[in-house]
């Protein structure tokens, strides 16, 4: 329909953007490109000292006597906290974010290599350095629990005699799906087949290592904590309970973050300390990690040992699947998991199968090894569970002898049987499995690289082609389901228009590189029909932001984004009853397209979003029961997790006489329903991938037989440049949420769950010649060469 | 120990511990925090900046040494409010995410720019092999040098204003 005198909204905003969803070049890259971020360490504040951490250089000790009188004595030095200290102020230990506890400072042992012992606080870093060298410690050394699989042997050393009553390490049991029914499946399967596989301790190394700086103010009792972390309002909370701080007197401001991947979810003793340092001292404290503390104390990720029974017919089909898992949780529980769940949500193991039965058992042990187990784009485990099932598919295929992709497209969900409840409870929302496979296969040319395959290995040549497919389950989370230290996992939103109609959006995520001040601003320029470049979008800072669990797990756009497209929506449902005031009709006569209000059949007649914006705060008499101006908020629970998914194949070059893997191909197919801004999403395809091709050939935080870290610098832990990386090749299919507003379903950590077992199914394929069945990650060239002696390899132990 | 250098054109003094880091006194002396830190073993690269022209990881330089050389910083890739075809490249082309490595990648982009104004996908591979991104998978900043490549024009020609 058209009239005179009315033009259908424009597609482009003025700064050439989107209306809405597509490619926005990002807002966030002005700032980052000229070198003004502002990353925690460009950070200073007026007489702002600066905090080192002496920490253990033994795995397991009792602390015998720490003396700090010389370190005191240094010109530079304003502040020495020990345990001792601490303890003074009930502040020697501090709650996990799993109900356990752990050491601030050591007190009377220290567990593992890298703990804190003790905090020296200077002028500057270096003087704050020299100090840690003249503190004198005594250290009984003790044995040290390494090996997981020996944490629980009779007469181990008990790690955790802090609490009273311990008498071993085990920490949890947990199970999910049933049992008997998995027993009775596999009892009369034609075919089972279990292997043992490792997922290695790895670590999320982001390019800005941990830091913050703390600045109690005396007179007012307010403290502002500047740190890096992706979860700031559930800091502010644990902050408050911690240190017993009225909950309104803190402010955590979290400034640009160099990268997080699950390192900056928790709470570290180093950001404790400097509250305690700006307390004792009166002035603001700046602690910022090197990379050895980064790489040695803050969260791991996975060092879960896995043993995995597959059952099916002779004809492909599986049947059932059964897990029992050693979960290597280091000397304090620190995993940060919902609290009902402590395995995460590794019970989404069963992937994207149509199974009969699964089970699954989880044992978590305490080690003496670095705390945590957060996190690294795992979707709380479920990169583990993923690495499981695709590994154990394969495994199949191989005591079967069909191709790995066929036997996936024989067993995967179809279409028709969503919304899917799995056998261990979760309910998947929406997919087109076997689509997404067949598109990967094509743009892989999967038959053309068989045949490839199967010449080159008359001659001797080693190629592979790897396949997985993941399920994730993202957005944590339905608030009566899942929380944190009891904090449910809903997020809130405010959006506000001012009377000029530019909007401000406040959000509770903190964006840590995903491009959230983009994305949401897209988001509100969808539902509302203005221009991206006119919403600003305000994070990272607990006084300027409504309440919400902040970043990780993909949990932005499937919680935070909802609840930013809900506040807009009911923004535009109020513009609809102010547009009728001012132009006297019934709102039901109106209808909208984007950025406008009109009347039906008459589009002349109408109000913008702007227009709305002025006369909401101006003189207009508005209808019973509206209020003036125009703003929103939301708190969005989530009904349930979303369910990204995606196929993936990998194609590698193995070189026979060194065992050295070449990535030559990574086809990535993703589904993560509409894409708000597709550039984004591909980036964040990209790295994940490239975490994929590091875990599986490079990364490992290993030990040796007395617990010493030969991870702890990048020197040992390796992560991959531009030089293992390939040119990734990625495919779409859209699939939309049916209960997510905008269909979005999250897409952060798709690839680092899914890759992982693509490479490493893409290695074994290629030692096919040589019998291999399984060997652990990392695929480097010795552990690949040692595979294809026949003498796979422990890479969790420097031990052989 | 007194230190003079030219850091992005204009002569700079310090008084300085004999071991203190280039990294810091560029970030924490001059306040240029474009330049950032993130290994102490000259792996990451994100401190790369140039020191007589070429590249170099400013985490295991003195400022020392630097003495009486020259420095050349992120900050000073924008000339006159119009931004260098490396960085426009990064933007255009979604190179960075954090943004944490981008300077020290643009560093080193734009030096291999200088030599190779028409790099190969391999040859941009090569020169930041020295370099960890933990978010782009590479794939984008590769795309983002190629970009700079392809854009040469308005390129602007600081590095000769700097060396007269």
């Amino acid at each position: 329909m058209t009239t005179t005198g009315h033009h259908p909204p424009s597609t482009t905003s003025p700064a050439g953007n989107p209306m809405g969803f597509g490619r926005m070049l990002r807002k966030e890259d002005a700032r980052f490109l000229r070198g003004q971020g502002h990353f925690l360490d460009d950070l200073s504040m007026p007489g702002m000292l600066h905090a080192a951490i002496l920490r253990s250089p033994v795995a397991h000790a009792r602390i015998a006597s720490i003396d700090t009188s010389e370190a005191e004595a240094h010109p530079k030095v304003k502040a020495v906290i020990t345990g001792a200290v601490l303890e003074s102020l009930n502040l020697a230990w501090m709650p996990t974010l799993s109900a356990d506890v752990q050491a601030v400072l050591a007190t009377d042992k220290v567990r593992f290599q890298g703990q804190e012992v003790a905090m020296v606080i200077a002028e500057d870093r270096y003087a704050a350095r020299d100090a840690l060298e003249l503190i004198d410690v005594d250290y009984d050394v003790l044995p040290a629990v390494v090996d997981a699989r020996r944490a629980m042997d009779p007469g181990a050393p008990v790690i955790r005699d802090d609490v009273e009553g311990r008498t071993d390490n085990h920490i949890f049991d947990w199970e999910a799906g049933d049992k008997a029914k998995a027993d009775e499946v596999f009892a009369r399967a034609d075919v089972v087949v279990s292997q043992e596989m490792l997922y290695p301790r790895s670590h999320p190394a982001p390019m800005e290592t941990c830091g913050t700086i703390a600045s109690m103010d005396r007179v007012t009792g307010k403290l502002t904590v500047w740190s890096t972390n992706q979860a700031p309002h559930a800091h502010r909370t644990i902050y408050a309970l911690v240190a017993g701080i009225p909950e309104h007197n803190i402010q955590i401001i979290s400034p640009d973050i160099g990268g997080g991947f699950g390192n900056k979810v928790g709470i570290y003793p180093g950001y404790v300390l400097a509250v305690v340092g700006s307390i004792i001292t009166g002035k603001p404290v700046k602690w910022v990690e090197d990379r050895s503390e980064n790489l040695m104390s803050t969260s791991f990720a996975r060092d879960y040992h896995m043993r995995g029974e597959i059952a099916a017919t002779r004809e492909g089909r599986i049947t059932g699947l059964r897990v029992d898992v050693l979960a290597d949780h280091g000397a304090f529980n620190g995993t940060a998991q919902p609290s009902k769940f402590p395995a995460g949500f590794f019970h989404i193991f069963t992937g994207s199968y149509d199974l009969e039965a699964a089970h699954c058992k989880v044992s978590g042990v305490y080690t003496n090894k670095a705390p945590g187990g957060v996190a690294y784009a795992c979707s709380f485990r479920i990169t583990e569970a993923v690495y499981l099932v695709e590994r154990m598919v394969d495994v199949l295929a191989d005591e079967l002898d069909i191709d790995p992709a066929e036997l996936r497209l024989r067993n995967l969900l179809t279409p028709e049987q969503f919304p899917y409840t799995t056998m261990t409870g979760w309910e998947y929302d929406s997919g087109d499995y076997p689509r997404t496979l067949r598109k990967a296969m094509e743009m892989a040319g999967y038959d053309e690289l068989r045949r490839e395959q199967a010449e080159k290995r008359e001659r001797g040549e080693l190629m592979g082609i790897g396949v997985s497919f993941f399920t994730e389950g993202v957005g944590a989370g339905p608030r009566k389901h899942m929380d944190i230290l009891g904090l449910g996992m809903a997020d809130g939103c405010e959006l506000r228009l001012h009377p000029t109609g530019k909007a401000q959006l406040r959000i509770s995520v903190q964006t840590q590189g995903q491009g959230h001040e983009t994305t949401f601003a897209q988001i509100v320029a969808h539902e509302l029909g203005i221009p991206p470049e006119d919403v600003d979008v305000i994070h990272g800072d607990t006084s300027n932001t409504p309440f919400g669990l902040g970043t990780y797990g993909s949990r932005s756009t499937p919680v935070s984004g909802a609840a930013a497209a809900i506040a807009a929506q009911r923004i535009r449902d109020k513009a609809r009853v102010i547009t009728a005031a001012a132009i006297e009709c019934d709102p039901a006569d109106l209808e909208w397209e984007p950025g406008r209000w009109y009347v039906k059949g008459d589009p002349s007649q109408g109000r913008t979003v702007q227009e709305v914006a002025m006369l909401s705060h101006g003189t207009l008499e508005l209808p019973e029961g509206v209020e003036g101006h125009l703003d929103a908020s939301v708190v969005y629970d989530p009904p349930n997790l979303t369910y990204p998914f995606g196929a993936y194949i990998c194609v590698v070059d193995v070189d026979p006489g060194t065992g050295e893997v070449k990535v030559r191909r990574f086809i990535a197919v993703d589904d993560c329903g509409p894409r708000i801004n597709p550039m984004i999403v591909e980036g964040q395809v990209h790295g994940g991938l490239a975490d994929g091709v590091g875990m599986a050939l490079m990364q490992v935080i290993a030990f040796d037989e007395d617990g010493n870290c030969v991870g702890g610098s990048f020197m040992d832990y390796l992560l991959p440049t531009s030089l293992e990386c390939p040119s990734w090749e990625l495919g779409e299919t859209v699939t939309p949420s049916p209960h997510h507003p905008l269909g979005c379903k999250g897409v952060g950590e798709s690839a680092t769950v899914g890759s992982p077992p693509a490479v490493v199914n893409a290695v074994i394929d290629a030692l096919a010649p040589f019998g291999v069945r399984h060997a652990d990650m990392p695929l480097t060239p010795a552990n690949v060469w040692m595979a294809m002696q026949g003498h796979p390899v422990r890479t969790d132990l420097a031990v052989r | 120990m007194q230190v003079t250098m030219r850091v992005n054109g204009a002569e700079v003094h310090g008084d300085v511990e004999p071991r203190l880091l280039l990294v810091h006194f560029i970030r924490e002396h001059l306040g240029l925090t474009g330049t950032h830190w993130g290994c102490d073993t000259s792996q990451c690269g994100t401190c790369v900046l140039w020191l007589d022209g070429e590249p170099v990881k400013s985490c295991t330089v003195l400022a020392a040494m630097a003495d009486g050389h020259e420095v050349r910083t992120v900050e000073d890739l924008e000339v006159d409010g119009e931004l260098d075809p490396v960085q426009k490249g990064f933007m255009e082309k979604h190179g960075l995410q954090c943004g944490f490595c981008t300077p020290g990648m643009m560093m080193t982009a734009r030096w291999l720019l200088d030599h190779n104004p028409d790099p190969d996908e391999d040859t941009i591979r090569e020169a930041i092999s020295g370099q960890i991104c933990r978010c782009t998978g590479y794939e984008n900043i590769v795309r983002a040098v190629r970009w700079a490549a392809e854009h040469p024009a308005g390129a602007p020609q600081k590095e000769q204003e700097v060396e007269a």
